[in-house]
């Protein structure tokens, strides 16, 4: 590791973050009720959502189209464990509950890796994709399971209080959860398991010679997803106040893979801004006429073109700017092209 | 970095683990249960059979029918794939258009008359052949579009190919709503077919227009083995497969090879929405599910492969028919488990599927 010096392009990645990190701290204070919940709560569990793919992307060559799916589950099973209308008729404690709800998703998770293991690429996204929808349609039909209309009224802890009257509360927690998400994969990013799920990503037979189990390693990085992705969904219901099979349908799956993809598929920090980006434009195009029912087709549309042009997503382009205002500020650079520190190369994608 | 000597660690802290025993139970419970499902199913269908011969035939009819509209839907993706390597995952999204397609031009052509959702059918065999033909180009042409501007320049990339199909599949989705609405339609099956045949076998009256269904997919199947093994431009697909760039310095027009088989693989999935939306219906929950159908059919059967196709449809319309029906009492509706088991127990064997081969 080099010693952290004070360069322009870190002060470029450093100073917005800090920045957005005193605005959200103070969120409560300076947003108004309806947009810190509806926008910025909702982001932050969307962003959770997303990072658990980006994780599984980025860092082990994994395209999960899965992780909606394993976030329904934990929600559906704290909702069916705790007091609520529809599904079954257990009440637990809620923190119980939301326990069991992760275990369940992680237990299920570790399975559908176990499936999944020994397929890479393209396959592994087209599986990953069927057990999805396979879970859709499985909570679709078994009404014990999902009520007739959702389950409705999931009961919360006490400390997440109401998230429509007074959202701050779930405001902080969704902070925290998200900021404890991002330091577990930095974390786990660094370690021994970690740097071994990289070295599968980049090649996996060697990975193999090495004596590395490979397909068991692979299947504790999608549990590992799957508990990211619990943690999105026990924050979903929380929000909601509710959860039906709708909420993990192809489009919710969909659509945290075009948060992902808009965000940056290959960076960590781009699942809160792709996050973010998607659902204040969700919220912004309401109020617009020509696009307001079609926010869809709106943002297939960038979806595409992001694809299209910039591979590397918000982040991608971020990463562009400040490559291209470092070189034009540094004239000690301008010999040489800019060195990024190690920590931020990002693996090329494809 | 120094990944050489950091991973090391892990590898002595992960040997417990690295004993191939824990793989192999893992296999063996997973290949048991899946097992143990078939069983079971069969179990009850034998009990039925005994019991309910009529009901047996009519669930195995069903079965074979379904069977056969899903296997014409998956081999248009399965070609596109083969030849190209490209998933399409807006191809039940073409399913769905086509269906849409045939259910408007049919309505123009009988002035709404003869779909309505309770009538028998009133379109002629004209009226029913157009809109079928109409709805098989429209969406050929959309397929070779998507080709030609999104997909041509990024051949090879194949996780940015899914992804652009999946944000064009979005985007049909969304318009789809908006033009054809929410509800689902049917389209009017000739009034020169009969409603129903007699099998002459266990009292069976039968939809005709189910088994000609089937017949259908036999015939599609057929033309394209033929098509595949004994046309040139089988050759050239089959070469394709294996080594395109070899294919174009040959001079050979790969490209307009690709066009075609994408023409051909949409226009297979637009058959497939008309026969559909005739047998069953037309909705805009379609493109999930014939995407989901499609996926598991060449999941099962593996990439690429007709005959994979051919297997793989069977055995998901079979699971599909019979897990509705003989599911014990009060557990019909977990019947999605079959599928899952289903799927569970190929992989466990055969992790590209059953005809499938390594890219």
């Amino acid at each position: 590791m080099r010693p952290p010096a004070l360069t322009v392009e870190r002060t470029l990645w450093w100073g917005p973050a800090l920045v957005i990190l005193v605005v959200l701290a103070l969120g409560p204070l300076i947003f108004s009720d309806y947009y810190l919940s509806a926008v910025i709560t909702k982001s932050f569990w969307l962003g959770i959502a997303a990072a658990s793919l980006i994780f599984l992307a980025a860092y082990v060559g994994m395209v999960s189209l899965g992780q909606v799916a394993l976030y329904g589950i934990a929600g559906f099973t704290m909702a069916n464990l705790v007091a609520a209308d529809g599904g079954s008729t257990i009440a637990w404690n809620p923190w119980v509950g939301t326990l069991a709800g992760i275990l369940v998703a992680v237990a299920v998770g570790l399975v559908f890796g176990a499936i999944s293991n020994r397929s890479y690429g393209i396959y592994f996204l087209m599986i990953t994709l069927a057990l999805g929808v396979l879970t859709y349609y499985f909570f679709a039909q078994v009404t014990q399971l999902s009520g007739f209309g959702g389950v409705n009224n999931v009961a919360r802890p006490g400390i997440v209080s109401n998230p429509v009257g007074d959202p701050a509360n779930l405001f902080y927690i969704a902070l925290l959860a998200s900021a404890g998400v991002y330091l577990l994969i930095r974390y786990v990013v660094r370690s021994p398991f970690g740097l071994a799920l990289q070295g599968i990503r980049d090649d996996p037979s060697r990975m193999r010679s090495l004596g590395y189990n490979v397909p068991l390693l692979r299947m504790l990085a999608f549990g590992l997803g799957a508990l990211i992705a619990s943690v999105a969904g026990i924050l979903s219901v929380w929000w909601n106040t509710r959860i039906s099979p709708g909420s993990i349908d192809l489009s919710r799956t969909l659509d945290v893979l075009i948060i992902a993809v808009i965000g940056g598929l290959y960076r960590l920090e781009g699942a809160w801004i792709g996050a973010f980006f998607f659902v204040a434009l969700d919220n912004w195009t309401r109020g617009v006429d020509i696009v307001g029912s079609r926010f869809n087709t709106v943002i297939g549309v960038i979806f595409l073109a992001i694809v299209l042009l910039s591979p590397g997503g918000l982040m991608g382009i971020w990463g562009s700017i400040t490559d291209f205002v470092a070189r034009r500020l540094s004239p000690a650079r301008t010999a040489q092209p800019p060195v990024r520190p190690a920590n931020e190369t990002g693996p090329a994608p494809e | 970095m120094s990944q050489g000597t950091e991973a090391l660690p892990l590898r002595q802290r992960l040997r417990v683990l690295e004993a191939q025993p824990l793989a192999l139970a893992m296999r063996v419970i997973i290949v048991g249960l899946g097992v143990f499902v078939l069983l079971w199913v069969l179990f009850f269908a034998q009990d039925a059979l005994t019991k309910e011969p009529r009901t047996f035939l009519i669930v195995l009819l069903n079965g074979l029918t379904l069977a056969g509209l899903y296997f014409v839907v998956a081999t248009g993706f399965t070609l596109i794939f083969g030849l190209m390597r490209v998933v399409n995952m807006a191809h039940g999204s073409l399913y769905m258009l086509a269906g849409f397609f045939a259910f408007q031009v049919q309505k123009e052509l009988t002035g709404g008359e003869a779909t309505s959702a309770f009538g028998t059918s009133e379109a002629s065999l004209a009226e029913w052949i157009i809109p079928l033909v109409v709805a098989c180009v429209g969406v050929g042409v959309i397929g070779i579009v998507m080709q030609q501007v999104f997909l041509r320049w990024n051949q090879g990339q194949d996780l940015r190919q899914a992804l652009i199909t999946i944000a064009i599949s979005i985007i049909i989705a969304d318009q789809a709503l908006a033009h054809f609405g929410g509800i689902a339609e049917d389209i009017a099956a000739p009034d020169v077919f009969p409603e129903t045949v007699d099998l002459h076998l266990a009292g069976v009256s039968y939809p005709f227009f189910r088994i000609f269904v089937l017949l259908v997919a036999i015939a599609v199947g057929l033309a394209l083995w033929a098509m595949i093994q004994r046309t040139r431009f089988g050759m050239i697909v089959r070469a394709g497969v294996d080594d395109r760039n070899m294919v174009s310095a040959l001079g050979i027009n790969i490209q307009l090879v690709f066009a075609s088989a994408f023409f051909l693989g949409a226009m297979l999935a637009g058959l497939g929405g008309v026969l559909g939306g005739t047998m069953i219906s037309v909705d805009k929950s379609n493109d999930t599910q014939y995407l989901l159908i499609s996926l598991i059919v060449v999941i099962i059967g593996g990439m690429g492969s007709l005959a994979g196709a051919a297997i793989g449809a069977l055995a998901l319309g079979l699971v599909d028919s019979f897990g509705d029906v003989y599911l014990p009492e009060g557990y019909t509706n977990y019947s999605v488990l079959l599928i899952f088991g289903l799927l569970v127990l190929v992989l466990a064997v055969r992790p590209l599927g059953l005809f499938g081969r390594p890219a």
